[in-house]
C-alpha cells in the first residue's frame, strides 16, 4: 500500500466549501484506488500549511508560485465539469 | 439536517433586494433576530464578500451565492435563505472578476466543520439540482420550501 497522498482544500474560512470539497476528494479517489488524506485551510493562510502537501484543491483564488501544483474546484459546489476535476487531480496525484 | 437548520423565520421568498449587500444584510438581521448570530455578523459576512466572493454559477438561468463567515460571528449553527425576483451581482468565488447574477441565496452560519458536514454537502446537492433550484425559487410560501427540501432528503 503506497503513502496516500496529502490534498490541501484550501477555502476562505476553512470550514465551509473546503468541507464540502475535502469529501468529495477523499470518496472520488478512494474510488479510484488513490488513498488520500486531506488538510483544510484559509487560503489566507496557504503558505503556512504547505509541508508535505502533494496537490493543493482550491474554491478561492490563490497567489502563484506556491511551488504544489493547484487545482480549482468549483465543479464540487456547481457540479459543472465534476468528472473533468476529477480527472485532474487524479492525473496529478498520480504524478505527485 | 438542511431543513432543521433553516430556520423558518429566515426564509424570505421573492425579496426585492438592491443589491448583494441589502440581501446579506436583511438576511443576517433575520438570524441576529431569532440569536443564530452576533451583531457582528452581518459586517463580517459582507466583508469577507468584499474580498473572498461566493457567488456560483450554476449553469442554467438561476445561479446562486452562499455567502458565510468565521465562526466567531456565530452563536449557533443556521441557514437562512432568500430568492430575489430581480438577480443580483454577486461575483463568482474562484474567479472574482467574474460577475455572476444571483436569484438564490443561502446564508450559512457555521460552527466548526464537522458538525455540518451533511448539511454543505445538502446545499451543494442543491445547487447541482437545476430542476430543485427552479422549484426553490417559484416557491411562494415558506412551507413549499420546506416542502421540497424534507423531498429532497427523504430522496
Amino acid at each position: 500500500m503506497s503513502k496516500p497522498k496529502v490534498v490541501l482544500v484550501s477555502c476562505g474560512t476553512a470550514i465551509a466549501t473546503s468541507t464540502v470539497v475535502a469529501k468529495a476528494i477523499e470518496e472520488s479517489m478512494r474510488e479510484r484506488g488513490i488513498p488520500v488524506v486531506t488538510r483544510q485551510c484559509k487560503a489566507a493562510e496557504i503558505r503556512s500549511h504547505l509541508s508535505g502537501v502533494d496537490l493543493i484543491v482550491t474554491t478561492t483564488p490563490l497567489p502563484d508560485n506556491l511551488g504544489v501544483p493547484v487545482v480549482k474546484a468549483l465543479p464540487f459546489l456547481t457540479g459543472i465539469g465534476k468528472e473533468e476535476v476529477l480527472n485532474e487531480i487524479e492525473e496529478k496525484l498520480r504524478e505527485a | 439536517m438542511l431543513a432543521q437548520l433553516l430556520d423558518s423565520h429566515a426564509i424570505i421568498l421573492n425579496y426585492p433586494a438592491k443589491d448583494a449587500e441589502d440581501v446579506i444584510r436583511h438576511l443576517s438581521q433575520k438570524l441576529l433576530e431569532s440569536g443564530y448570530v452576533k451583531d457582528s455578523f452581518a459586517q463580517a459576512a459582507l466583508s469577507r464578500e468584499a474580498t473572498l466572493p461566493t457567488g456560483l454559477p450554476l449553469g442554467g438561468e438561476i445561479n446562486a451565492a452562499i455567502p458565510h463567515t468565521d465562526v466567531e460571528h456565530v452563536i449557533k449553527p443556521a441557514v437562512a435563505l432568500a430568492t430575489l425576483p430581480k438577480p443580483v451581482i454577486f461575483r463568482n468565488m474562484v474567479e472574482p472578476e467574474e460577475e455572476v447574477p444571483v436569484r438564490l441565496v443561502f446564508l450559512l452560519a457555521l460552527e466548526e466543520p464537522k458538525s455540518q458536514v451533511a448539511m454543505l454537502q445538502e446545499v451543494a446537492g442543491i445547487l447541482q439540482n437545476p430542476q430543485l433550484i427552479q422549484r426553490l425559487t417559484s416557491a411562494t410560501t415558506v412551507a413549499e420550501v420546506q416542502t421540497i427540501l424534507a423531498e429532497n432528503e427523504a430522496s
